[in-house]
């Protein structure tokens, strides 16, 4: 098990986001977080990546626990930072450097390798995402296809054994979606995780090894995206496929 | 009868204007910033003034058969102010010098001075000439007789020249040991001595010059109206007793009174110990050489304004990326006090805060004026370009700032790595900006008797008597040290933009 997450609660101000959620990960998984928009997909991936602290509950990755309210020791957030990657909706790209820069900045100052080897692994990573030709350009000049290959690029760099996608599929037409499930498929092979939020249930029966549904901060279903998107049990569900097609 | 009515009204607005105008106040200006004894503000009624050139314009104006109105007028700018038709006659301690006379219409001179050096008492036998003072700083008011005598002693005896825009900071920075002389006139001095505890002014003058009213170039039959009224006040002895009255009848004014109703220091240039100064005896010199001989000065000074200014300009930057960075990053009353600093400097104008830096602090910290010139306008700017920095900081996208985070960066490489070098793009422009205001900016610490570019130019143009030739000069200059820094920043933001598209 890669990932744990009990029981986690988490508001924001009086309104209560996640309601005591509760799920797990192994290695090698390609999960996807269903729900209706403002149902706390973001968050629990906001949460597992320690930008957002919590009320209650648990979160452990690989072994390293985070801390309730925010009071994880910085050493030990520093390991988890090593275990959790995260490629944004609107992917963040930093817009002074080129495709290459964005994906070398972190192995240079955070992983201390050097210029050669950094730059030799953005140039394959680039490669495998099918973007090698864009190595020197700035973020401003790329698609939004682009732009994302490059952020998982970035996010990749660092090798870590869990990486959370925030609405990958969200800006994609029906052909690069299923290239994109292809190559996420691929990213889980020698045994990563990912969890992928979407509101695109064929993405998620095509590719995901298994389906969460989250409604209103908690969640109501989960199981063999297959079964779970074909024969809804929850009412939320239903609701999800009926709003999406 | 209707038509007599409207005759005799007409009658009556008739000889009301004529009256008007024969008995239309006679303005003369001063600048009562100058003090006693030659103006000053009443302090009993601060609404009028008084002083000797106060009542000796009044014996003017008695005997123009008018009355005498003071108009208030900076001391530098008298000349230029009388030749625009501010008013009639400039009089308070104008000095008779060949340009001024050359560009204006100039009254009989009707008082002597003596230019005299001040020290400190202690160092009443080790200063008594210029020879002592090689290597030594010397004071005095910026565009007068002793600041061109102090221009030459300062070639001829390796005196160092400090100007000041008024004569009282000179006597206080003597005291506390900024300045080791003073040279001005000797009633500044005597009013000096009784001001300021522990001067000593040598009796022996350095040179000799004399008091006169200044008109405008066309308005010679008044200027010979006033010499007449003057020769007469000298002889029936009532400019004596104005003088005695405020202590500055002294024993060589008898002999100089004498020699103008005697007609030798009348109207017509005629050589004085103070002329004598303008080259050893030379003649005069031209216009022309006299423009001439200023372009060293000129370019010396722009030398001090661009210096200055990239000086102030780094420390600007360097405070203000720290400023910027406490108010983003730090905690609550880091926040406040940096706020408050910048709220303090933006809201309170610079010239204050460049004296308080000199004159104000002097009794804790006795800042060169460079140093004082180079904090107050660097600091002043530091708060502005703090906001800008501020603004640019919070520019940078927060997304980005997490991305960062999540790659494991730490607070400290996401400032250099990330936000930073994001936000100092954006700052350029700006900064730019800033940078060509601070180049003109520079000329408030003339206030500070650093002599840069508009302060020489002013001296320039009071020695020659005429602004259009050292205002060009000066702008060229100015525009020849801007053009370029606008020039450069621009060609570094095209090349940053063109390195991001």
């Amino acid at each position: 098990m890669i990932l744990r997450v009990d029981r986690l609660q988490l508001s924001r101000g009086a309104r209560a986001v996640l309601r005591g959620v509760s799920f797990s990960a192994d290695r090698g998984e390609l999960i996807a977080l269903m729900g209706l928009s403002g149902g706390g997909k973001t968050t629990i991936l906001r949460a597992i990546a320690a930008l957002e602290a919590f009320d209650s509950g648990a979160i452990e990755v690989d072994g390293v626990a985070l801390e309730p309210r925010g009071a994880t020791p910085r050493a030990r957030l520093r390991e988890l930072r090593r275990r959790v990657g995260m490629v944004f909706q609107m992917h963040y790209l930093f817009e002074h450097l080129s495709a290459t820069d964005n994906i070398t900045l972190a192995p240079l100052h955070v992983a201390h390798v050097t210029r050669g080897d950094a730059e030799k692994r953005a140039g394959e990573l680039l490669q495998s995402l099918g973007v090698g030709h864009r190595r020197n350009a700035f973020p401003r000049e790329l698609s939004g296809g682009e732009a994302q290959r490059v952020a998982i690029a970035r996010a990749m760099a660092m090798d870590p054994p869990l990486l959370l996608m925030d609405e990958p599929t969200a800006s994609l037409d029906p052909a690069r979606r299923h290239e994109l499930g292809e190559t996420l498929v691929e990213l889980t092979r020698g045994g990563r995780t990912l969890i992928v939020t979407t509101h695109d249930d064929d993405f998620a029966r095509d590719f995901a090894t298994r389906v969460v549904i989250l409604a209103e901060g908690e969640i109501v279903e989960e199981g063999n995206p297959r079964e779970v998107l074909t024969n809804p049990q929850h009412a939320a569900t239903r609701a999800l496929l009926q709003g999406v097609q | 009868m209707k038509r007599r009515v409207l005759v005799s009204a007409f009658c009556i607005l008739h000889s009301a204007f004529a009256f008007a105008s024969a008995n239309a106040p006679f303005r003369w200006g001063g600048d009562s910033e100058g003090g006693a004894p030659f103006v000053e503000a009443d302090p009993n009624n601060p609404a009028i003034v008084r002083g000797f050139d106060v009542e000796v314009a009044e014996e003017i104006a008695k005997g123009l058969g008018r009355r005498a109105e003071f108009v208030q007028v900076t001391f530098t700018a008298i000349d230029q102010s009388v030749e625009r038709g501010d008013f009639e006659i400039g009089m308070s301690g104008v000095e008779d010098t060949p340009p001024r006379r050359g560009a204006h219409a100039t009254t009989i001179p009707y008082f002597e001075f003596h230019e005299v050096l001040t020290v400190r008492a202690e160092d009443r036998n080790r200063y008594r000439t210029f020879a002592d003072l090689r290597g030594h700083k010397v004071g005095t008011l910026a565009g007068t007789i002793a600041y061109d005598k102090l221009l030459e002693a300062q070639s001829e005896y390796g005196i160092e020249v400090v100007s000041y825009d008024d004569d009282v900071h000179p006597y206080t920075d003597v005291r506390q040991g900024r300045l080791d002389a003073v040279l001005l006139d000797n009633i500044i001095a005597a009013r000096s001595e009784r001001r300021v505890a522990g001067l000593y002014t040598q009796p022996v003058p350095v040179t000799t010059g004399h008091y006169i009213g200044v008109l405008a170039k066309k308005n010679t039959a008044l200027r010979d109206q006033v010499n007449e009224i003057l020769k007469a006040r000298m002889r029936d002895g009532t400019l004596e007793r104005i003088y005695r009255k405020w202590g500055i009848w002294d024993s060589y004014q008898p002999a100089f009174f004498s020699g103008i109703l005697g007609g030798g220091l009348s109207g017509a240039p005629a050589p004085s110990p103070a002329r004598t100064g303008g080259g050893a005896g030379a003649p005069q010199r031209t216009h022309t050489q006299l423009i001439i001989s200023y372009i060293p000065s000129l370019l010396k000074a722009s030398i001090v304004t661009i210096v200055l200014s990239c000086a102030a300009m780094a420390l600007a930057v360097f405070c203000g990326i720290l400023i910027a960075s406490g108010r983003v990053y730090g905690g609550a009353i880091t926040r406040l006090l940096l706020t408050s600093y910048v709220e303090i400097v933006r809201g309170t104008p610079v010239l204050l805060q460049l004296f308080v830096l000199y004159y104000g602090l002097a009794s804790v910290i006795r800042l060169p004026a460079f140093v004082a010139a180079l904090l107050g306008l660097g600091l002043n700017y530091a708060a502005y370009k703090s906001e800008i920095y501020r603004g640019a900081l919070e520019a940078v996208p927060r997304g980005q700032l997490e991305a960062a985070r999540t790659l494991g960066f730490t607070e400290r490489q996401i400032f250099s790595l990330v936000r930073g070098p994001q936000a100092f793009r954006l700052a350029l422009a700006p900064m730019t900006n800033d940078f060509v205001a601070l180049l003109k900016d520079s000329s408030l610490v003339s206030v500070l008797t650093v002599v840069e570019l508009t302060k020489q130019t002013s001296i320039f143009a009071t020695n020659i008597g005429n602004w259009a030739i050292p205002g060009a000069l000066c702008a060229a200059l100015y525009l020849v040290l801007s053009l370029p820094l606008s020039r450069l920043a621009r060609n570094l933001e095209e090349k940053w933009r063109a390195a991001s598209e």
